[in-house]
């Protein structure tokens, strides 16, 4: 009574305490929630980082320039930052524009030395900025475009110029001076090429290197050139590859020959093949960015990669690499990217595709706008735009939104036939020091690595840690269990980069020096262990003077050591009697089984050393808690303790056991600094317990901090670290719930 | 057989413990020097001077496709490996030597060895001093000359580390404090006679004073210590002359008494603990490493123990105990299993990149483009592996929670206590022990993680300690080293891997000293109070 009667001063101290309370449980529920959210967090990230990869390719906002010409454009390119755009129109006339207001920043004519007619023009190597015209005279021409980029006051200024590399020497095509119909060359700090047809069928290839003289600036042209065919009238297309070896020639009928011009004087034909069927024509010839490979483009509308392939014999030939998905009519112009594997396509309905050739992909299908014209596609230096022709002549520019054409399900887990190489592979080579090597992104090789990692420590580390588990759990004496239970598991508190060091530095040379008495060491331990039991069991009981029961394994431990000794010596003894004193060395001669110091043996034993507490600590839980009841049972009806151990407590246990077994295994997955440490690191795929491989955690490890940030490379990390993260979980997770289930049952039995 | 599993097991843990031990405690004792005398083919005498590393028993075969002679007959062959030091002068340090190479092995008292601040060990026999040029002809007092001479420069070179890295620090950090204020004022677009200006130029002026008065304090102080030099030779009997500035230390070990090289033994061993590392890390002490290590982890802790006791806490106590509750227990649970490269990723991603970038933009523009948190650092790698513990203190404080008998819970609120009060006065202390348990775990843990910390903050060599007397004193965003990322670094991408190898089995050891006694300690305090709270209860 006398606390409701009190004063008032008790009831703001009781109202205080209440909104205590609700301040306290608010701040815990928030604080709560914010971890739980946090936490959630690494899974959204995760989700979030990978996601732009398999989405499909944008394109965006068109818009048109009315460029003041006088005559339709031919050619439109544009410079690195969209900033300035180049055209020429079929007329041989030039104008540099702006991109934002369509200003003519310089303008002018193609042919302002020859006074003659363009006939012909074509494209060099896109990075070059190159363009090559043919005259009606049977001269060539080239040019370059130069966009130099200077900051006055801060601001980005882009200067273009065009210049001639042959500094106004001529370069004559056909002698005989017949206009240039269809021509193709290219343009570097080596010199200049260039292949041409003329009205007539004849097919010159001619090249100018500039040899320079010691004593000054001044130097001469050197020209070399020869014919190739009388016969080229049916020639529809060519193609020059950017360092001036080899070109394609592609016939109306379909012929594709490619010729090795190495040699200017003589080339050679490496190969010729038909690319298309029955009445179908071939539309379109493009190189990809690396000049390694070639698009061929038909009137339906498929599109097919070819490069030459080495036989046997080293006798290359041209092969159709892979095909992609059709356009909807005939194929009328093929754009190839500046750096990456990666073109765009547009039929004569005006339909346009963008496709990766790499990962034999389509990322984007759709039209560039009502007015584009189905010719004259062209993609900006940094794949962010395309230029097209319109149909009132003017010029247009979409923008592209295309980061990650590179990843398809195929590029990353199939085995994908890159450029050069000479059959299908998986491969994960993931950078190289120039700019248009083809990134070869196969995560299988890695994921092989991991599992093999997994693998060889499971065998390493199951029959210990369970065996173990057993006998700790059900024979051994409490006195000792108390000793070694914790001893194990501090194993589990070791740091792995220490594991991995001494996997890498101390067990791997050892392995190596003494692989015949390791071997030995599998079959003379367990031996002698038997032997020792057998020796005990025989012995008569008076000899007995100490009461093993439950102390086995403390004896055991001098006659294991016993044990590895002589195998050791056995095996010194074996190597330099059978294996001229190198085990390793005999076996890469004699079976060609190749040896790497730190192989897939010495880290299945590093990593099995890691897991083994885990599994042990477990499992030894799980027999620990099977009821008294049931062994007392089995052992009343008369079955021996062995029999108990076997029959009642394995299957008892297993479930638990089981989930040992799985949650060890997600730590072996995901175990980063022994796999770093302790292999070479290379991603091959092999069984061969003696070679090493990269797992994908140690290749996110090495390859992370380098990896720029949100480029194709940077996301596919994540997308290995997003399936080790959700294999771990699953795994974790299956372990977990057989876990719960089998507390379960032992609490109702 | 399953006992053998056990034992193989166990000898496995304290074989692996053991070789740790050795030969991470070996490497600091001074090691006597040999003397080998070879003979070549065309009875030319030799000697090689250095110190036994390794011996071992190999086939002649092998030996032969070296090129070394074995006689016939003979199948197996000792050999021993000496560390010969001198790089400066052979280039390598580390030479196989079969038995059957040399004539003799002896251990001539006068040799001696000197530890250099480059090159690695120098092996020899000490002959002369000269003080500016001129040799004092010593003779039997050259010893405890040297001693004297050494232990001068030694207290130079303190002044000059002082000097180097407290006084110059600061006024290196004043004048980078400055800078950033001028550019502020920059961004800030105030006019160029504005007075804070002249404010910066005038205090600018006087730190570059004291600079260059610091500067020449220096270089006074450098010339001093170049003033001796050591004059030696080697086995071969080549003439050099080691400057006193670059030796470290000098000892005669084959006339030294074990009670002396006990002495030289822990003086190594302090050296080691305290000392900043040398030579590309595989010389010297391992303390920033220590030190980056322990400030990780305390950062760590503080930010993981309360998250980790309120998320438990709401998911216990507060949060409906239905499907959903048992879902996030179960996921949380396998958190602690899912590797720890993936939450490094995921630091990389989103902590130093997302969160950093933006934190550079909005708090540092002065200093773009040099990031300033949108880089690895202390802080991102302290939260990255609080994430990544923050699971284990989870469960082992709900357990502890689990743990508490209903009926004091039921006491407390029969007695009118709101729940606050419950779980403030009786059920948290008494999850005390569950607590501290798990965050010693998640200290353990996060003390030998290397793989996540790779991707945000270590960094092999960092200039300066995270923590030092300039404003604000802690620099969360320095990157900082660590014991376990110092064994990767120095055991694999070293330059010479031998040379370091004992320096990363003592730092193996350290770590794992520090680990054990942290998991120990959890054990032992856990008993402890669990033992006061059963005795509370009772």
């Amino acid at each position: 009574m006398s606390s409701i009667t009190s004063s008032g001063k008790n009831r703001a101290h009781e109202r205080r305490r209440l909104v205590k309370d609700r301040v306290f449980a608010w701040v815990m529920s928030v604080g709560g929630v914010i971890v739980i959210v946090a936490i959630a967090l690494i899974f959204l990230f995760l989700f979030y980082s990978v996601a732009p990869l398999f989405q499909a390719a944008k394109v965006g906002a068109v818009t048109q320039f009315d460029v003041d010409y006088k005559e339709a454009p031919l050619y439109v390119s544009l410079d690195e930052y969209k900033e300035v755009g180049l055209q020429i129109s079929g007329g041989g006339s030039y104008q540099f524009f702006s991109t934002d207001s369509g200003r003519i920043i310089e303008s002018s004519s193609l042919n302002f030395l020859s006074g003659t007619k363009m006939s012909s023009f074509a494209v060099g190597a896109l990075t070059s900025n190159v363009i090559i015209t043919g005259s009606d005279d049977g001269r060539a021409d080239v040019f370059k475009a130069n966009y130099t980029i200077s900051y006055p006051n801060d601001k980005r200024l882009v200067s273009p110029s065009l210049t001639r590399p042959l500094e106004g020497q001529e370069l004559v095509l056909d002698e005989k001076g017949v206009a240039i119909r269809l021509i193709t060359g290219q343009s570097t700090e080596d010199g200049v090429t260039v292949l041409g047809v003329s009205e007539d069928g004849s097919v010159n290839l001619v090249s100018a290197v500039k040899e320079s003289s010691f004593l000054d600036d001044t130097g001469e042209w050197v020209i070399e050139r020869s014919t190739l065919s009388l016969e080229g009238n049916q020639i529809s297309h060519l193609a020059m590859n950017v360092d001036q070896r080899e070109a394609y020639l592609l016939s109306r009928d379909g012929t594709l020959e490619l010729y090795d011009i190495t040699n200017k004087t003589s080339p050679r034909l490496i190969d010729r093949v038909k690319v298309v069927e029955g009445s179908v024509r071939p539309t379109a010839l493009k190189y990809l960015s690396g000049g390694l490979s070639v698009i061929v483009g038909d009137s339906q509308g498929n599109l097919s990669h070819w490069f030459p392939v080495r036989g046997p014999g080293d006798i290359a030939s041209l092969r159709k690499i892979r095909s992609f998905i059709p356009m909807n009519s005939g194929v009328a112009d093929i754009a190839a990217e500046y750096d990456r594997k990666a073109f765009g396509a547009i039929d004569r309905k005006g339909n346009f595709s963008l496709y990766h050739a790499t990962a034999e992909r389509r990322v984007f299908s759709g039209t560039l706008g009502t007015q584009a014209l189905s010719e004259g596609i062209q993609f900006s230096p940094r794949a962010d735009a395309i230029t097209f022709r319109a149909e009132n002549g003017s010029i247009g520019m979409v923008e592209v939104h295309n980061e990650h054409p590179e990843v398809s399900f195929s590029a990353l887990w199939q085995e994908v036939w890159y450029e050069s190489r000479d059959k299908p592979l998986y491969v994960w080579q993931s950078s190289a020091s120039n700019n248009d090597f083809e990134p070869k992104f196969s995560l299988t090789p890695l994921a092989y690595g991991t599992l093999k990692a997994t693998f060889y420590s499971m065998l390493f580390a199951i029959p210990l840690a369970v065996l173990g588990a057993i006998y700790t759990a059900y024979f051994m004496s409490a006195g000792m269990r108390k000793i070694v239970k914790p001893s194990i598991e501090i194993m589990a508190a070791l740091p792995t980069v220490i594991l991995g060091f001494l996997a890498g530095l101390w067990l791997a040379p050892l392995i190596e020096r003494y692989l015949p008495g390791f071997t030995m060491a599998l079959l003379i331990m367990p031996m002698m262990v038997l032997l020792a039991a057998f020796t005990w069991a025989w012995l008569p009981s008076r000899w007995k003077i100490i009461d093993m029961d439950g102390w086995e394994g403390l004896f055991l431990i001098p006659i294991l050591f016993i044990g590895a000794y002589l195998s050791f010596i056995l095996g010194e003894f074996i190597q330099i009697y059978f294996f001229d004193g190198s085990l390793t060395h005999w076996m890469a001669t004699a079976w060609g089984i190749t040896y790497d110091q730190r192989n897939s043996l010495v880290v299945g034993i590093a990593i099995g050393f890691a897991v083994i507490p885990t599994i042990f600590s477990i499992s030894e839980d799980a027999v620990f808690g099977v009821p008294h009841s049931l062994t007392q049972g089995s052992l009343a009806l008369g079955a021996t303790r062995w029999q108990t151990a076997l029959k009642v407590i394995l299957l008892t246990a297993s479930p638990g056991i089981f989930s040992a077994i799985m949650i060890g295994m997600g730590r072996a997955v995901g175990e980063t600094m022994i796999v770093l440490m302790a292999t070479g690191n290379t991603p091959i795929m092999d069984l061969n317990i003696f070679e090493g491989f990269r797992a994908l955690s140690a290749n996110i490890a090495v390859e992370m901090p380098e990896a720029e940030v949100e480029s194709t490379h940077y996301r596919i990390l994540f997308l290995a670290a997003l399936v080790l993260f959700l294999v771990t979980f699953m795994v974790n997770t299956v372990a977990e719930v057989v876990r719960q289930r089998l507390r379960q049952k032992y609490s109702s039995l | 057989m399953t006992a053998a599993t056990v034992s193989f097991c166990l000898i496995m843990v304290f074989g692996l413990l053991g070789l740790i031990m050795f030969e991470g405690l070996g490497h600091f004792w001074p090691k006597n020097s040999v003397m080998l005398e070879m003979k070549s083919a065309n009875s030319e005498v030799r000697y090689e001077l250095g110190e036994i590393v390794d011996r071992e028993t190999v086939a002649s075969e092998q030996v032969r496709a070296l090129g070394t002679f074995v006689p016939e007959g003979q199948i197996s062959v000792d050999r021993i490996l000496l560390k010969t030091g001198n790089r400066d002068v052979v280039g390598f340090d580390f030479h196989w030597y079969a038995t059957t190479q040399f004539t003799s092995l002896e251990y001539p008292l006068a040799a001696f060895t000197a530890e250099r601040e480059e090159w690695g060990n120098f092996y020899g026999f000490a002959k002369d001093l000269e003080q500016e040029g001129q040799k004092l002809n010593l003779g039997d007092q050259l010893w405890p000359e040297i001693e004297l001479r050494l232990d001068r420069k030694n207290e130079l070179k303190d002044r000059i580390n002082h000097l180097q890295k407290k006084e110059m620090g600061k006024v290196n950090h004043n004048i980078e404090r400055l800078r950033l204020r001028s550019k502020k004022l920059d961004l800030a677009q105030v006019g160029l006679n504005d007075s804070r200006y002249s404010e910066i130029t005038q205090e600018r002026l006087t730190w570059d004073e004291r600079y260059q008065a610091l500067n020449l304090e220096l270089a006074e102080l450098y010339s001093e210590m170049s003033r001796d030099t050591l004059v030696v030779s080697t086995a071969a009997g080549q003439t050099l002359k080691l400057p006193f500035s670059t030796l470290i230390n000098v000892f005669q070990p084959n006339r030294m008494s074990v009670l002396e090289k006990l002495g030289h033994y822990f003086m190594k061993v302090g050296e080691f603990v305290f000392d900043d590392p040398r030579e590309a890390n595989t010389e010297g002490g391992v303390f920033p490493a220590i030190f980056g290590t322990v400030m990780m982890v305390m950062l760590m802790s503080v930010i993981v123990t309360p998250f980790g006791v309120i998320a438990a806490i709401y998911l216990h106590e507060y949060a409906h105990q239905g499907r959903w509750t048992q879902i996030i227990r179960i996921a949380v649970n396998n958190l602690a299993g899912v590797p720890s490269i993936v939450y490094g990723v995921f630091g990389l991603g989103f902590f130093v990149y997302i969160v950093g970038g933006s934190i550079d933009k909005l708090l540092f523009p002065a200093l773009l483009p040099a990031p300033t948190f949108g880089t690895p650092g202390l802080l991102w790698s302290s939260l990255t592996l609080a994430l990544l513990t923050v699971p284990v203190v989870i469960v082992a404080t709900e357990e502890g929670l689990s743990r508490i008998p209903r009926n004091i819970r039921e006491g407390s609120l029969a007695l009118g206590a709101t729940k606050a009060e419950t779980l403030w006065r009786t059920v948290l202390p008494m999850a005390t022990p569950a607590m501290i348990t798990g965050l010693i775990l998640a200290v353990a843990r996060a003390a030998g993680e290397v793989a996540p910390l790779m991707m945000v903050g270590v960094v092999k060599m960092a200039p300066a300690l995270p923590l030092d007397t300039n404003f604000p004193y802690l620099h969360l965003d320095q990157k900082f080293m660590h014991l376990g990322f110092h064994i990767y670094d120095v055991g694999f991408q070293s330059p010479n891997v031998e040379a370091a190898r004992p320096l990363v089995y003592a730092t193996s050891l350290l770590l794992v000293v520090i680990i054990i006694a942290l998991n120990l300690t959890a054990i032992i305090v856990r008993n402890r109070l669990r033992e006061k709270y059963d005795s509370a209860e009772s």
